[in-house]
């Protein structure tokens, strides 16, 4: 095992494979790529160290499980805007498909094929579960499930003794043809399953979440996001900076999405309600599918007066509520659900606060990529 | 109750299971493409009033197409059916096995619409184009288009490939509210003086329960956009959004709706709100904040003016103010 600091300067020798472009690369984005250098924030990405050896330091989602049981329609629905119908033809995957995700955090996610025996000594677990990450186990609750716990116990026990930093995620994916009370049998008897293995092999608080999914409703990128938060590392201030946000605006909820996946890295801690997630979520769709409408390029196309960079949207519906949506970076919105009236009226003040937001969120986030960015330099020196 | 209230019989026909009742059903009765699976067969005909566009009702009669029905239409029922028609809409089901057969009835329905009613539109829409391979669709909509032509009789039709899968749904219907509605090219002027006072790329008008587009007016600028059917899409995205938002707010999607909306992005800008009472407008403006502002305030300036005169009752359908108005709605800004 190699110790903790030798880790780290391994990792800090980046291998960037080239961003991933996906068919979701949203207009929304693209319109901003040419003037976000302004806000400073997100600075592109240098120094493409073509390093084979190197591992790369991007969080990593391993996404596991038996053959069939939804791997890939999983990360071709949230990471690549699938429509969840098409899903069917998707081919069986061969060999691990490595995606990079190039969004508000760099992460990776490995889709591995269902019959891939990772566990046999010819695999380099170093190599696989060196990184920091999460494994998210898929399970097949339409199907017998007793297969996949145990090959789940297997690799929870495995990588719990050597990579205990590691979180498992375990989806108990494809309830939407389960009844209510079905579902919540299959839940208790998967989680007792584990959880009894667990603690006969003496891990009583084993990091093992569990989730319900289904790639027919929001439930996969609710669980993606509660995924992809415990990989934040600063989530906490993140929140902070959203409650405040939302406590002084009157909002009733806020989320930090990623535009590209739709799924939020952060809300406020108020709980969570999925029907405001929804239309958030379908919010956004409207914003970017009208803009794909009308933001084509042409030098005839002048603008009229000054503007605000970043885009920004607002709704009110028929019962009166307000959704408020505010670009923040190339890769991050602020929407909020507003039904305060007072606060409605502020729309002014309401901006403003969300612009100062935005400064806090990309100063939190900038700290960190400066830092990326110097230990980048640092290792383009020492390379060349 | 108002004489002046126009109301345009809409016949719906076509072949059993070829889609008129599903189409019906999304655009008017706020169904999302995969309920219309509910939808069982088509006894005799429904009658359903859509009010659209303040005095114009359709009275849609949407016709079941079962052999027995089509055969009493066209003996016993003759008349009655046929009698004081504004529109037919023929429904021909792509995937159909019977073309020659099909063509047969409809020509029969043709001939007796020449007797009672002569002076009606015939649309006639090629239905679930989403069944065919995406690049033979064209072709394969070309030939039937041809041969439904071939047997119309006098009538000149227009046809469409639909599909109640994707936008060209709203393109066919839009094309056939746009039809029917009364003093169009006073609604047309107006808008076009319109938008060029706030200097939009786009003004759309929708109706409000159906989100079709009523009527367009595009700058020369606004012509560049690449993307021809951003009007049906439009629709699809907002009525899209409409579901969603009554889902989520516990209502029915016909009581759920937009009060505004407004959008600024660094390439443009887009406002949508209502505008009379059956109508929502959509303008699309260049970038700039004080441009846009004032376009909205135009927006709402030019609304209440039509508000007035509607009051007044001066005006049949869509109030219109008299140009005069519309200038000094122009030099507030």
């Amino acid at each position: 095992m190699d110790p903790d600091s030798e880790h780290c300067l391994s990792t800090s020798c980046l291998l960037y494979t080239p961003a991933y472009k996906t068919n979701a690369r949203l207009s929304l984005e693209i319109i901003l790529q040419g003037t976000n250098h302004v806000s400073g924030s997100v600075q592109p990405r240098s120094a493409l160290i073509p390093n084979t050896q190197a591992r790369d330091a991007k969080p990593r989602l391993l996404l596991m499980g038996l053959r069939r049981s939804g791997k890939s329609s999983i990360a071709s629905v949230v990471f690549h805007k699938m429509p969840p119908n098409e899903t069917l033809f998707l081919e069986s995957t061969t060999r691990i498909q490595k995606d990079s995700i190039h969004s508000f955090m760099d992460f990776q996610v490995w889709d591995f094929p269902g019959q891939l025996e990772y566990l046999e000594p010819s695999f380099d677990l170093e190599d696989i579960f060196g990184s920091l990450g999460a494994l998210v186990w898929v399970i097949d609750a339409q199907d017998d499930y007793l297969d996949s716990v145990a090959r789940l116990n297997r690799t929870i026990l495995t990588v719990q003794q050597y990579y205990p930093g590691i979180n498992i995620e375990v989806f108990i994916h494809k309830v939407d043809g389960l009844s209510d009370e079905f579902r919540t049998d299959i839940y208790q008897d998967i989680v007792q399953r584990i959880s009894d293995e667990l603690s006969d092999a003496g891990y009583e608080n084993a990091p093992v979440h569990y989730y319900l999914t289904s790639i027919y409703d929001y439930s996969v990128f609710e669980a993606f996001s509660k995924v992809i938060q415990k990989l934040i590392p600063n989530l906490s201030t993140l929140e902070n900076l959203i409650n405040t946000l939302g406590n002084n605006c009157g909002f009733e909820k806020t989320y930090l999405f990623d535009v590209l996946s739709k799924i939020y890295i952060a809300s406020d801690t108020r709980p969570v309600d999925m029907a405001c997630y929804e239309m958030c979520s379908d919010y956004i769709d409207v914003i970017v599918d009208v803009s794909e409408l009308y933001s084509w390029d042409h030098p005839e196309r002048r603008p009229k007066g000054d503007q605000i960079q970043e885009a920004e949207s607002h709704v009110v519906l028929h019962d009166d509520t307000m959704i408020h949506l505010m670009e923040m970076n190339k890769y991050l919105c602020l929407v909020s659900v507003i039904r305060n009236r007072e606060s409605k009226e502020k729309r002014g003040l309401i901006d403003l606060n969300c612009r100062t937001f935005q400064d806090g969120l990309n100063e939190v986030f900038s700290r960190r990529w400066e830092q990326l960015e110097e230990t980048n330099h640092l290792d383009g020196g020492a390379l060349t | 109750m108002d004489a002046r209230k126009k109301k345009r019989k809409v016949l719906l026909m076509g072949k059993s299971g070829s889609g008129k009742s599903s189409m019906r059903s999304i655009i008017f009765s706020n169904y999302v493409a995969k309920d219309v699976r509910r939808l069982g067969a088509t006894i005799d005909v429904e009658h359903s009033h859509v009010k659209f566009m303040g005095n114009l009702t359709l009275n849609l009669w949407d016709c079941g197409g079962q052999d027995a029905f089509m055969e009493t239409y066209l003996a016993s029922q003759r008349g009655n059916i046929f009698s004081d028609v504004a529109v037919l809409i023929y429904v021909f089901d792509i995937e159909s096995r019977e073309v020659d057969r099909d063509l047969d009835t409809y020509n029969a329905i043709i001939q007796a619409l020449r007797e009672f009613s002569p002076n009606a539109y015939v649309f006639c829409l090629v239905h679930k184009m989403d069944l065919i391979q995406a690049e033979h669709r064209q072709r394969i909509y070309e030939e039937r288009s041809a041969l439904i032509r071939s047997r119309s009789e006098h009538f000149r039709i227009d046809t469409f490939g639909s599909s109640i899968w994707d936008q060209s749904l709203y393109k066919a219907w839009a094309g056939i509210v746009h039809k029917l509605i009364p003093n169009l090219t006073v609604i047309e002027r107006f808008l076009s003086a319109f938008a060029k006072k706030i200097d939009a790329e786009e003004v759309i008008l929708f109706e409000r329960s159906t989100f079709l587009t009523v009527t367009s007016v595009t700058s020369e600028i606004g012509e560049l956009n690449p993307i021809y059917d951003r009007h049906e899409r439009l629709s699809n995205i907002m009525k899209a959004f409409k579901h969603c938002a009554a889902r989520n707010t516990l209502t029915t999607p016909a009581s759920a709706g937009f009060v505004v909306m407004h959008t600024k992005t660094p390439q443009f800008n887009t406002f949508l709100g209502r505008f009379t009472d059956n109508t929502y407008i959509f303008l699309v403006v260049p970038p700039g904040e004080a441009a846009y502002n004032c376009a909205v305030l135009n927006t709402m300036l030019a609304r209440e003016g039509f508000s007035k005169s509607a009051a007044a009752g001066r005006t049949d359908g869509f109030p219109l103010p008299p140009p005069e108005s519309e200038d000094a709605n122009g030099h507030a800004t």
